[in-house]
């Protein structure tokens, strides 16, 4: 039987999250022998050309982009899993939920205190059409299509993902160790 | 007080009358999940995380007395999901950041979500609009993480006889009010009292923050109810 293949991204996440992945230590050998990686910031392959088998979301959706990129591995994974806190609730960028996006984007660009006070009439929000729009809020992946699993924490710790990737590729069933269970 | 008999989840136990079925249960080593209940206040009944069931009827065992012969099921699959569910309520009904909270790792309501394995709320979150009151020395009061338990209600009373904290409005609407005036009056020890028995990171002490670290914190590496299970 060929291996089974698995491609990962980063949508509005941190990056945290694959780091834990990557932080498996001496296991990410065996990972390799037990998986294919397609694509993924890992190994940089860009664009499916291939069913896969397991997608890993790291991240929430905050914009178009986002969305499209979910969708994309909706369509080409057989098994798609929600990876820590922000793909599964939408995390901190969540905390925007609240604040209606106008005052987001004018804090950010033109007001907040991280902005050059000698450039004042120059300060645009940046609307340019090969931006990727901004949602109204920053939405669970779940939320926007089917999600199979979901593995907890900001970000979950390197043995829940490794944990729960073995059971998933050698179809065991996934014991949870009350204390890699974690939300933080 | 005299002995009477109950059984919980068909296990023989012994209790005293006037004790409440989650008190009875406590005292014979089974847990019964709380969340507004706080030994010593009386009971509030708000949460209904506690529910059991007696005689086929749900009911609250943090208000409910026993009485001589009440079979009460107690982790049966049907009551443990309703109890899930209730917990995934709280969360979608709220707001809550757990990987910026400072009560995280000793916040009840997720310690719960961690004993009941909730890996993702199985209702769409509501993102509702809640305030942040911070203009005290002492305390903040974060409403995105409150889960209306009254417990502040009930036990933050000045020396004078006065609540600190109220409740305003009813229903889906409720929020609790801190009195800023009284909340700065308090002493140090009361203003610790009242973070300590918040079950989730509503009212935070300020200026003693990520105190103790991860790993050491109170529900890192034990399940809440492990403590009386266990006895
Ligand atoms: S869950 Fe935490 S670690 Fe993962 S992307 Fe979000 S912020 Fe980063
Ligand atoms: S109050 Fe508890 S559940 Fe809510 S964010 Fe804080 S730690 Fe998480
Ligand atoms: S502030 Fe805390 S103690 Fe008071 S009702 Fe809300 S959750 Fe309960
Ligand atoms: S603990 Fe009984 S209703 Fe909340």
């Amino acid at each position: 039987m060929s291996k089974p293949v698995v491609a990962t991204t980063s949508l509005a996440g941190c990056f945290g999250c694959h780091m834990s992945l990557l932080d498996i230590d001496d296991r990410i050998l065996q990972l390799i022998d037990l998986v294919e990686f397609h694509k993924s910031p890992v190994d940089d392959i860009k664009t499916f050309s291939k069913m896969c088998d397991i997608g890993i979301i790291e991240g929430g959706c905050c914009n178009s982009e986002n969305v499209h990129v979910l969708q994309d591995f909706r369509k080409n994974c057989k098994i798609l899993i929600s990876l820590g806190e922000c793909a599964i609730m939408g995390g901190l960028p969540a905390m925007r939920n609240g604040i209606p996006v106008k005052e987001c984007l004018e804090e950010g660009y033109l007001d907040g205190p991280t902005v050059d006070e000698n450039k004042k009439g120059a300060r645009i929000i940046p609307n340019d059409e090969e931006l990727p729009m901004i949602l109204d809020k920053v939405y669970p992946c779940h939320e926007i299509v089917k999600v199979d699993y979901y593995i907890p924490g900001c970000p979950p710790r390197a043995d829940l993902i490794w944990e729960a990737l073995v059971a998933l590729v050698t179809g065991n069933e996934l014991k949870i160790p009350y204390e890699v269970l974690k939300f933080d | 007080m005299s002995d009477i008999k109950i059984t919980i989840d068909g296990k023989e136990c012994t209790a005293k009358s006037g004790q409440t079925i989650v008190e009875a249960a406590k005292a014979n080593g089974i847990y019964i999940p709380v969340l507004c209940h706080f030994d010593g206040l009386k009971p509030a009944g708000t949460c209904r995380i506690c529910t059991v069931k007696v005689g086929g009827r749900f009911m609250a065992g943090c208000t409910t007395p026993v009485a001589e012969g009440m079979r009460i099921d107690n982790m049966t699959p049907e009551i443990e999901d309703m109890r899930k569910q209730i917990i995934e309520m709280l969360f979608v009904e709220g707001n809550h950041m757990c990987p910026v909270c400072e009560k995280s790792g000793n916040c009840e309501l997720q310690a719960l979500a961690y004993r009941y394995k909730m890996m993702v709320p199985r209702f769409p979150f509501l993102w509702p609009k809640r305030e942040v009151v911070a203009n005290t020395p002492k305390l903040y009061l974060d409403k995105n993480r409150c889960v209306q338990c009254l417990r502040c209600v009930r036990e933050i009373i000045t020396t004078d006889g006065k609540n600190v904290f109220a409740v305003k409005e009813r229903g889906g609407k409720t929020t609790i009010n801190m009195d800023e005036k009284l909340a700065a009056g308090l002493s140090d020890d009361m203003a610790m009292r009242a973070m300590d028995i918040c079950p989730v990171g509503c009212i935070i002490r300020k200026e003693v923050g990520y105190k103790v670290p991860i790993g050491q914190r109170k529900f890192d590496s034990k399940p809440i109810g492990s403590e009386i299970e266990g006895r």
